[in-house]
């Protein structure tokens, strides 16, 4: 057994970083729009399958004969993760204006709010099972769809056993450039003064001339544009997508986010990580088909024994 | 954008709303004389209702009293089950279909692994859901109600995981040969293929389970339970012990799934994880939400209507013409599309209880607003006041 997890652990300490960066991507969504809203946006997990979805027409509409070097590969991944992203952005944004708005207007309950989301959820999910999917790929929508590859999986270096791939290292460096940038807007732009005032006290924010409907549209367009990138990502590495992709993923994101302390975006990326290797970890003991229930058993854990997260809840100053 | 385009008085879900406003009243005012006769009015509408002259209207296409069983009679159960949960003691509970699971195979576990008579596994079965809701709740029970809402989700497919991943209670593949009830030859009745006696048998349940539930209702349970839903902390302040009813909630909403699980696998013979996925869940909580969470005979009018159209709109033949495809396969669609309807039009569902409809017209139930303490400039907020 130890011999076993000795043996494994680099692999899939490799394996839980690439995991972990998908995951914290989608976890940047959850925490925004909690922050803001003090909504767990159930549907949120159809937007990053929105977006493994328009990477994978981009891919298709490019169709590469061989898998892409150098500058090729980079203006293509370039193409899908904006393409992607914007899409996502907009879907998320539509998702606002459609499910939530009209909630928040009459100030309706959290829970009547949530169920809105999941509403939401089935409804797009579905809609893509039956009609989007069969009317992009010409496919029977509840089928597994896949893309052609466009990275080679090269091994650039490795360390111990573990060989580290010309994939893994984008999936990672990607996904670290997106939480930096995301992390200069909030905390250096105007916009995201408003969203971290309106995330803090939002009576205040409004009487300090800050449009909250603004601030609400920005934190989905955000959120949904990192799910967008996530989704390019994930469609990168995996190469395989299907209309529920997000149900399992978008849960374990959202235990990323509690896990680093929701509504704060650090914390979004180390729980990310931390559960992409607890995960990973985990299963060399009792094998991958018991990977969900390692990560579901680390929500209920984490929500026992410390509900604000490894780093605290940040974006907000207190809790409803 | 206005909020006043969909919240407008002309909506039809409203008018519809507004019609069983109307029956609402005069039940309230109803003597007790007439409510009896309702109730027995139901009772023998209940009897006759297998006749094949009302299935042949309501379902032409399969048998009707199989219909009635699974998925009518197993989602009013479980809906019933649900709305103690989530109508009664407003805990927002997304891994219901875990309990209804754990019915299910303790019943094909113990029948076919130890050969224990079926009744005895029934109880077992309810006995074992009780303790896994208590089990779920003790940890989880004292966060928030959306975080609830997710651990309950993860606990949903945790159970559903582990079936699919334990050799010993048949894996993937699941269990085969579940046995039926017993018969019992002293009244005649048998439980063989003919659908007939489960009918009778998932009747006597929902009946007893009505009883149940109403009289809890009443009771100070009832009352403590409603005062957790409206404001969990004055509810603590009066003196109710607001973590001991929410698990008792937990613990009888477990039951009452556990049961529907029971009878489900004593009936289909055959269960495997993938019976019990987590749009179960989700189509129960569309089913209370839809009829009214809270009122008894508004959630059983939600899971029927949610078990029934569905059936009934796959024989409909211009339809799947029209679609290219069974027009059952568009039903999550459209549940979906109802719950985020519901939500902006009448929360409170089409059947709505009265103490349940006040409260989320109040704005600020339990759980507070989501982030919308703030009335901006366009901010609609006639609804809200026109309510108080």
């Amino acid at each position: 057994m130890l011999d076993d997890f000795l043996n494994q652990f680099l692999p899939s300490t490799v394996g839980g970083l690439v995991f972990g960066s998908i995951y914290a991507l989608v976890a940047l969504g959850y925490t925004m729009v909690y922050g803001v809203l003090r909504l767990i946006n159930f549907a949120h997990s159809e937007i990053f399958m929105i977006g493994t979805f328009t990477s994978l027409v981009v891919i298709t509409a490019i169709a590469p004969a061989s898998p892409l070097t150098g500058i090729a590969l980079f203006g293509v991944m370039l193409l899908i993760i904006v393409a992607s992203a914007a899409i996502s952005g907009g879907a998320a944004m539509l998702l606002e204006l459609v499910a939530y708005r009209p909630l928040r207007r009459k100030g309706a309950t959290r829970l009547t709010a949530l169920i809105s989301a999941i509403g939401a959820s089935l409804f797009l999910q579905e809609l893509f099972a039956l009609v989007i999917i069969p009317w992009l790929t010409g496919k029977p929508g509840r089928n597994q769809q896949s893309a052609a590859r466009i990275v080679d999986r090269d091994t650039v270096f490795t360390i111990g056993n573990a060989a580290v791939r010309t994939d893994h290292i984008i999936v990672v460096v990607a996904a670290v450039i997106m939480m930096i940038a995301l992390d200069r807007l909030v905390n250096k732009t105007k916009i995201g003064r408003g969203i971290r005032a309106t995330a803090q006290d939002p009576e205040a924010a409004v009487l300090m001339g800050v449009s909250i409907d603004n601030i609400v549209r920005v934190t989905f367009l955000l959120g949904g544009a990192m799910a967008g990138v996530a989704g390019a990502l994930y469609l990168m590495e995996f190469e395989n997508t299907v209309f529920n992709v997000g149900f399992v993923l978008g849960i374990k994101a959202f235990t990323a986010a509690v896990l680093g302390g929701i509504g704060n975006l650090r914390g979004a990326l180390l729980g990310g990580i931390v559960l992409g290797l607890i995960e990973n970890w985990g299963a060399i003991f009792l094998g991958s088909q018991w990977k969900d229930v390692i990560a579901f058993t680390v929500l209920v854990v984490v929500l026992m024994f410390r509900p604000t997260g490894i780093l605290g809840e940040s974006l907000q100053k207190a809790r409803a | 954008m206005k909020g006043n385009g969909v919240t407008g008085n002309a909506n039809p879900l409203r008018r519809v709303g507004a019609l069983f406003d109307g029956a609402r009243e005069w039940w309230e005012h109803a003597k007790v004389w007439q409510r009896y006769l309702v109730y027995l009015g139901a009772i023998v509408f209940a009897l006759i209702l297998p006749a094949p002259v009302i299935g042949e209207f309501m379902s032409p296409g399969s048998d009707w009293t199989t219909v009635l069983i699974y998925p009518i009679g197993t989602y009013i159960l479980l809906a019933i089950g649900l709305n103690v949960v989530v109508g009664q003691a407003g805990l927002l509970d997304l891994g219901f279909v875990a309990f209804f699971a754990i019915g299910g195979y303790s019943v094909a576990y113990f029948g076919t692994q130890y050969g224990w008579n079926y009744w005895a596994t029934v109880v077992f079965g309810i006995a074992l859901a009780a303790v896994s809701g208590v089990i779920l709740g003790a940890p989880t029970l004292r966060l928030r109600g959306d975080y609830l809402a997710i651990v309950t989700l993860g606990f949903g497919e945790i159970v559903r995981i582990t079936a699919n991943n334990s050799d010993e209670i048949g894996g993937a593949r699941g269990i085969t040969n579940v046995p039926h009830p017993t018969d019992m030859p002293s009244i005649g009745v048998e439980f063989g293929v003919l659908p007939a006696p489960y009918y009778y048998l998932m009747l006597i349940a929902i009946v007893l389970v009505i009883i149940f539930s109403v009289r809890l209702q009443k009771s100070r349970v009832g009352r403590a339970w409603a005062a957790i839903r409206e404001d969990e902390d004055a509810a603590e302040l009066m003196g109710v012990p607001t973590f001991k009813f929410k698990l008792l909630a937990f613990a009888i909403g477990a039951m009452i799934g556990g049961l529907a699980g029971g009878i489900y696998a004593g009936k289909a013979v055959f269960i495997e994880p993938n019976t019990f996925p987590f749009i179960l869940s989700a189509t129960i909580l569309a089913a209370v939400v839809l009829g009214g969470s809270g009122n008894l005979p508004g959630v059983m009018l939600g899971a029927f209507v949610i078990a029934w159209l569905p059936e009934r709109f796959r024989e409909v033949g211009w339809l799947k013409d029209a679609l290219g495809k069974d027009p059952a396969e568009y039903r999550i669609l459209l549940f979906g599309g109802v719950l985020v309807l519901m939500m902006a039009l009448r929360p409170e569902g089409l059947l709505p209880s009265r103490r349940r409809k006040a409260e989320l017209h109040e704005g600020t139930g339990g759980m507070g607003t989501m982030g919308a303490e703030v009335a901006g400039p366009d901010t609609d907020v006639s609804t809200t006041e026109a309510a108080k």
